[in-house]
């Protein structure tokens, strides 16, 4: 049942910002998101990113939200209210931020269901505050500056860099731990630089990605064969290990290396998507000509982010925007923009050809655009890659975890049967070391 | 050393023990009822003291439900269709491919050209517990199923998808008097579909083919319902059942401590943690308070022996039980019967009426009426007077136990009935859309696969201590949660409880989406025999945090209602002045005369040609099924003529091909084609193309191109269109444009005007998965309608890579007269819509706006919903129709989507038109009418109206739907004599 009066939309104020108000926004990517609290943090937002987990979780998203929506929002939108029912805060000084992209996924219509649920909650006086770039809905109390933006683009190459440097070290890092610290240690540096107004002009970051890489570089590690698994899909589900059933433990559970690729490829592909359409449609030239620019800008940072890793032979750099969009040519149109698009079978053959073509390919259940690009594209990537070996995995609140997994062992037995006529050697399996991350 | 493989199903376990010559000298299956570790731990024992005999031996476990205990008891583990593989590779060199169904698991292997592994997603259909399923329904064992399939004459569709989706076409076929054989045919027919549709994904299954698993090996009539459909004739080896069992064997490795797992197995009680909810009842003395304060809600009753003056009759055929009343003219209750339906009602009424006549020879019946699923066949069967839809006869019973009613919820074998009453008036109605967990028949398979009756398995749950949290989900999924739950350590009485709080649960978040408790009302009466369970009924008033009324007659509502239905109706028509008005139902003589024949019969007067099932009954009366259209009842052409869908089919296919210079070019008709043909067939035709188009989708063309479907979880439309290809490439086509479109034409009523990626993107996956495709100019170019002064220079480009010498000119022109074609198409659809319109209030008829997305116009998707609503009276516009009318507004969700935009503005029209009402198509797995039909809904409720959503896939029964559009009928007709009858006493 619903609701009969569809009220105003309740602005984030500055006066609500100078009472103090916190603002409460979902985890996604963790070492990213460490940063980007930070950076709210010092421009005087009281940014905090919620970690509640649990079954609550899912119970209050089912209650509050269309069942049949995606996963994604029915997690996010369940854990902010779970949040606000926790007790923990002030709910007359509480606001809650989502990001919105306004793409034809049906993604772009969170905010308007978190709005939704709030009212169906009886939290109706709660301020939303949408986090996007193309100016969406304004809020007096909140204004990304140019400032912000530029500390925000460069969380996104640090913690690029963090994390497929982590996710390449710490399987075979000889003291449990040591990689971890490296992503502590730099989140901290980085953020201090942050706060300094440093860190962010290319320069600067040349300096701290090869630091960064350098101190990878020097955990001490024993080198073993590992199966080697990607994974891509709908980026929450992709990242967030709420999300995914902590995905990420399960494949270190098995023993393997995993890949995921970054951020910095998906905010590339959103602004790639508007040049792409006037390509395809025809369109307004000024606005080709500013997105040329800012294009040219992010591919500056992904120079320096490919070069930092590239330095150190034992890393698997990550391919540059470019070579991954040209995989696709022939394969499946630049104009499939919606979700992930292309990008998502783009970048399932990027992996196949870094070696990561163990894929798992996870979407919520009823993906539309995954329907497209990642189960759609499935066969058309084995042609081309014969020994890809992808397997995809739907989310949803009633898919099992013993289902989910039993699926991705199948992939597993597969690539460790082919990585041991491969290296003559057996792979490494199960560990029992590590079972403890292991809940089933 | 020997080999131990055990493979632990999601229903059974398998152990083979093989000498080092890998001779099997030990094999066993069983069920394991969920007892898992036990039984595992049992198996091995065995294995040890009488065929190790201290041998050393290796252990491997596989299979779905051995995962997690093979690894906390540190066994090594092999994924199942890994070893399944690894038995073939020995067992069976050269097969290409297997199939392989198990308990909950469907797998296709691919070993030659590329080796590929499917196993069948987060669904659960077609595999052996939909089998399973199906037999029970049909009450008898898997084995005569597979028997009864072997006497089948025909069979009919039925949807493959899920368990829940085949009940619904079963039971109404069952219902209608369809012979058991040729059900059981159709079923096994399902399950190839299911396999095929789901798990082949784009690749032929053909060369070698192994059949494995329980089911393929049980039941050789599926074996034969896969040759046949495949084509070829597959093989079941010997140890067909052990494939599994016997890869683990042969990937284990080194020597295994077999007493030390065992005692580990013992051991393994899991780690007693999972989520807790609060116990029903803390004491024995709730209980009794409890039920105390429910059996006060008890129905008045008399004794048939003693009643001297006229009775009446109501009966409710369900679809899994039929209940009978005999009142008093009061309302007293005589005598009432409950009997399950094994599937045909007819004998059941019949028992009921000879035995009624038995105890009272002399009875006086005044009149009688039906409800339920088999309403129509019983009252041409028996001749009762009246025949009503399931809600008006639920709501009539429950206004006598609580008169200022205002919430009704009843929840039986496979139905949830929710509806709100406001003044006086059923005002909205919920039904479970092709989704049964949660109801009662869910309850029983779980007390059953438990080894319980539903009675005792339900009073375990009133004590328990830590119920277990297990949500509301799909009772295939369910049956995973409860054995994780259970391996966690949960007892059988933590499961039953928690099995009653999700059924609740479903009901109101799945079902009635209710938020808050407040929503439902004060006023709430439950009803149907899932309530008599007090677990539910007592999880129901936690959740809700009210009393609820349980009538004592839960389980008898339906027919209590009818009832009272027969005794209002007289009392309206002053017929009941008269002391000697009797019923038509059939009289002592005639019950004993009683005679029923069946036939199947094609119905012939139209393309469509119905399987029609014929029930003769004593008397020549005639009961005729499975029309789509009342012409062999009436024997009357169909009345289009208030119907829009059928005039813009009619439309859409006077655009003929034109022979032209350039050849032909087909264009598929679905999705982003079906309403753009006026478009593009004007731009090709003036290009000098002839433009060929798809025929009317139907089920040869669907299963035409199911083989090649990647996700089968994308909508039924979209599936249709690999259909729609294959037919053109069939038909000799050599080019085919089917455009990639992410914008559609911008209407000014939303924010953007995007297509849903589906609409936007299928051309792509039909590239990637179809092979004949590739064989033809298959163009999938984007293309931007929206952009018009672009459009030429575009369009130029795109057609300039495969054809020559198409001037920038001529598609300027062509594109002009494209436009201008399409305008006119629209503004003539608008224009026969205000006609119609105009017509049916000339008649003073109902006006409903069947509003969906234009492709919704085919009949295959639509499944005949605009000609039954025509059958029940009332005109068929459509959304496009009425959605001019109306300037942008705005709406609370994000209005982007071109077609979505014209369903908030149809809505918000229709809220100002008295005499209109919006029935909103939906296709199952559309993930933008999550949000659409909230919004719609909140819409029209604003305006105080009612929405109607109605839920479409491969399903073709209507019946459901019938239910949905008579309780409206009924409800709209109630409100406006409630609001003719406010005016009277005004005045």
């Amino acid at each position: 049942m619903s609701e009969k009066k569809r009220p105003e939309r309740v602005e984030y104020t500055k006066e609500m910002n100078k009472a103090g108000y916190t603002i409460l926004i979902p985890s996604m990517a963790p070492i990213h998101f460490a940063m980007l609290r930070y950076i709210f943090r010092s421009s005087g937002y009281n940014l905090e990113v919620l970690e509640n987990q649990g079954p609550e979780v899912v119970q209050e998203g089912l209650k509050y939200v269309h069942n049949d929506t995606c996963y994604p929002a029915l997690l996010v939108i369940g854990q902010m209210l779970d949040a606000l029912h926790s007790g923990k805060y002030d709910l007359q000084k509480t606001a809650l931020m989502i990001t919105q992209t306004g793409g034809g996924c049906r993604a772009s219509n969170y905010i308007f269901l978190l709005r939704k649920a709030l009212r169906k909650a009886g939290m109706a006086h709660i301020p939303v505050i949408s986090l996007n770039l193309s100016g969406l809905e304004k809020n007096s109390g909140f204004t990304l500056s140019l400032g912000m933006i530029r500390k925000l683009v460069a969380c996104v190459v640090y913690g690029d860099a963090m994390m497929q440097l982590f996710n390449q070290v710490r399987p075979y890092e000889c003291a449990q731990g040591a990689a971890q610290k490296v992503v502590d240690q730099w989140t901290e540096v980085i953020c201090k630089q942050f706060d300094a107004g440093k860190g962010i002009s290319i320069g600067q970051m040349r300096e701290n990605l090869s630091g960064i890489a350098a101190a990878f570089a020097a955990v001490p590690v024993k080198k073993r064969p590992r199966v080697r698994v990607g994974v891509v899909g709908e980026i929450y589900v992709k990242y967030a290990s709420l999300g995914n059933n902590n995905l990420e433990d399960f494949l270190r559970s098995q023993g393997c290396e995993y890949m995921v690729p970054g951020i910095m490829g998906f905010a590339m592909f959103k602004v790639d998507n508007r040049l792409e359409d006037i390509k395809l449609y025809g369109g307004n030239p000024a606005k080709y000509a500013v997105c040329t620019v800012l294009m040219k800008y992010l591919t500056a940072m992904e120079r320096e982010l490919i070069a930092a890793i590239r330095k150190y032979p034992q890393f698997v750099p990550p391919s540059a925007y470019q070579h991954t969009k040209s995989l696709v040519k022939g394969v499946i149109g630049y104009g499939s923009k919606m979700g992930e698009g292309w990008l998502l079978t783009a970048e399932m053959m990027e992996l196949a050809e870094l070696g990561y073509g163990n894929v798992v390919c996870t979407q919520p259940f009823g993906c539309l655009p995954n329907h497209i690009n990642g189960k759609g594209m499935i066969r058309r990537i084995k042609e081309i890659y014969p020994s890809a070996n992808i397997v995809p995995i739907d989310y949803d609140p009633s898919a099992t975890r013993v289902n989910q997994e039993n699926r991705i062992k199948l992939m597993l037995a597969v690539a460790r049967e082919e990585l041991a006529k491969e290296t003559g050697e057996a792979p490494a399996a199960e560990e029992a070391e590590e079972k403890e991350t292991v809940t089933l | 050393m020997l080999k131990i493989g055990l493979d632990v199903g999601s229903t059974t376990i398998k152990c083979v023990v093989l000498d080092e010559g890998d001779n099997i000298l030990f094999s066993d299956y069983q069920r394991h009822y969920s007892q898992i570790t036990g039984k595992t731990g049992e198996l091995l024992r065995q294995v040890r003291d009488q065929v190790l005999e201290g041998r050393p031996a290796s252990l491997t476990i596989s299979g779905s439900a051995g995962m997690g205990m093979a690894q906390s008891c540190g066994i090594p583990f092999v994924q199942e269709v890994y070893a399944t593989r690894v038995a073939a590779g020995r067992l069976a060199p050269g097969t290409d491919a297997v199939i392989e169904l198990g308990g909950e698991d469907a797998k296709l292997l691919f070993l030659t050209d590329g080796l590929e592994v499917r196993m069948n997603g987060s669904c659960a259909g077609g595999t052996g517990a939909f089998i399973d399923q199906m037999a029970t329904l049909l009450k008898v064992t898997p084995a005569d199923l597979d028997r009864m399939a072997g006497e089948a004459q025909r069979t009919y569709t039925i949807a493959s998808r899920c368990g829940v989706f085949a009940k619904t076409d079963i039971q109404p076929l069952l219902n209608q008097g369809a012979k058991k054989e040729d059900v059981a045919a159709s079923i096994f027919g399902a399950v190839v579909n299911q396999t095929i549709a789901g798990l082949a994904q784009g690749r032929r299954i053909q060369g070698k083919v192994l059949y494995l698993g329980g089911p393929l090996t049980f039941l050789p009539r599926l074996r034969e319902s896969f040759d046949r459909t495949l084509g070829l004739t597959g093989l079941c080896p010997e140890n067909s059942l052990y494939y599994v069992a016997l890869g683990a064997a042969w990937c284990g490795e080194g020597e295994a401590q077999i007493s030390e797992s065992i005692e580990k197995l013992a051991a393994y009680r899991g780690q007693g943690e999972y989520a807790v909810i609060p116990p029903l009842f803390e004491s024995r003395e709730d209980h009794r308070a409890f039920t105390q304060r429910h059996w006060r809600h008890a129905v008045p009753c008399g004794r048939l022996e003693d009643e001297t003056g006229p009775v009446y009759i109501g009966i409710d055929a369900g679809s899994t039980t039929v209940k009978t009343v005999v009142t008093d003219q009061r309302g007293g209750m005589l005598y009432s019967k409950y009997q399950q339906n094994s599937g045909n009602p007819i004998p059941l009424i019949r028992e009921f009426l000879r035995e009624l006549y038995e105890l009272r020879p002399d009875i006086h019946i005044a009149a009688g009426a039906v409800t339920g699923y088999g309403e129509e066949i019983i009252r041409s069967a028996f001749g009762v007077d009246h025949g009503i839809v399931e809600t008006v006869a639920h709501f009539t019973a429950a206004k006598q136990f609580m008169p200022e009613v205002d919430f009704v919820i009843d929840i039986g074998g496979q139905d949830i009935k929710c509806f709100k009453i406001k003044n006086g008036a059923i005002d909205n109605i919920f039904l479970n859309e092709a989704c049964s967990s949660g109801c009662g028949s869910f309850l029983q398979t779980f007390a059953e696969a438990l080894g319980y009756s539903i009675q005792d398995f339900a009073n375990l749950g009133l004590f328990a201590k830590r119920p277990v949290d297990l949500g509301s989900r799909c009772t295939v999924f369910m049956n995973s949660s409860v054995k994780q739950a259970q391996k966690d350590g949960a007892s059988v009485e933590d499961i039953s409880a928690g099995l009653s709080i999700s059924v609740v649960k479903n009901a109101l978040y799945k079902v009635i989406r209710a938020a808050d408790p407040s929503e439902l009302g004060r006023h709430i009466v439950v009803q149907g025999g899932t309530f008599y369970n007090d677990a539910v009924l007592r999880a129901f008033e936690q959740e809700l945090g009210v009393e609820v009324v349980r009538p004592n007659i839960a389980g008898l509502m339906g027919a209590y209602g009818a009832a009272l239905y027969a005794i209002q109706s007289d009392a309206l028509s002053g017929r009941d002045r008269d002391p000697n008005r009797r019923s038509g139902i059939l009289g002592p003589k005639e019950i004993q005369d009683f005679h029923h024949k069946v036939q199947g019969v094609n119905c012939g007067l139209c393309p469509n040609n119905c399987r029609l099932t014929v029930n003769t009954f004593s008397g020549g009366r005639r009961y005729i099924s499975g029309n789509r259209c009342e012409r062999p009842v009436t024997h009357r052409e169909a009345d289009d003529s208030l119907n829009l869908y059928q005039w813009k089919l009619q439309k859409l296919q006077s655009y003929a091909p034109v022979p032209g210079p350039r050849g032909k070019i087909g264009l598929p008709m679905g999705l982003n084609i079906f309403e753009l043909l006026p478009f593009w067939h004007t731009f090709f035709t003036r290009l000098g193309f002839e433009v060929v188009t798809s025929p009317l989708s139907d089920r040869d063309l669907y299963l035409l191109g199911q083989h090649t479907i990647p996700s089968d979880t994308v909508c039924f439309p979209a599936k249709l269109m690999h259909g729609h290809v294959e037919t053109l490439i069939s038909r000799g086509i050599k080019s085919v444009f089917y455009p990639c479109m992410s914008y559609n034409l911008d209407e000014d009523l939303g924010d953007n005007h995007y297509n849903c990626p589906v609409v936007a993107y299928y051309p792509e996956v039909i590239r990637s998965n179809m092979p004949e495709a590739r064989e033809v100019t298959f163009i999938t170019d984007y293309v931007g309608l929206h952009q018009r002064r672009h459009f030429p220079r575009k369009m130029a480009e795109i057609l300039a890579q495969y054809y020559d010498g198409i001037t920038l000119r001529e598609i300027k022109e062509a594109s002009d007269a494209a436009y201008r074609e399409y305008e006119e198409y629209l503004a003539a659809v608008r224009a026969q819509g205000e006609e119609i319109i105009r017509l049916a209030r000339e008649a003073g008829k109902r006006i409903i706006v069947l509003a969906g997305r234009p492709y919704h116009a085919d009949p295959e998707v639509n499944h005949g919903i605009d000609k039954l609503i025509i059958s029940l009276g009332a005109a068929v516009v459509t959304e496009d129709a009425v959605s001019g009318h109306m300037q942008k507004f705005p709406v609370g969700v994000l209005n982007q989507w071109t077609y979505h935009s014209r369903l908030y503005a149809a809505a918000r029209y229709i809220a100002t038109q008295p005499d209109m009402n919006l029935v909103q198509l939906v296709s199952f797995g559309c993930g933008v009418d999550a949000i659409t039909t909230d919004e719609v809904r909140d819409i029209l409720e604003e305006e105080h109206r009612i929405y109607t959503q109605i839920k479409i896939d491969e399903i073709t029964n209507l019946g459901a739907v019938k239910i949905r559009l008579r309780s409206l009928f009924a409800a709209i007709d109630q409100q406006q004599a409630e609001a003719k009858r406010e005016e009277l006493s005004h005045v």
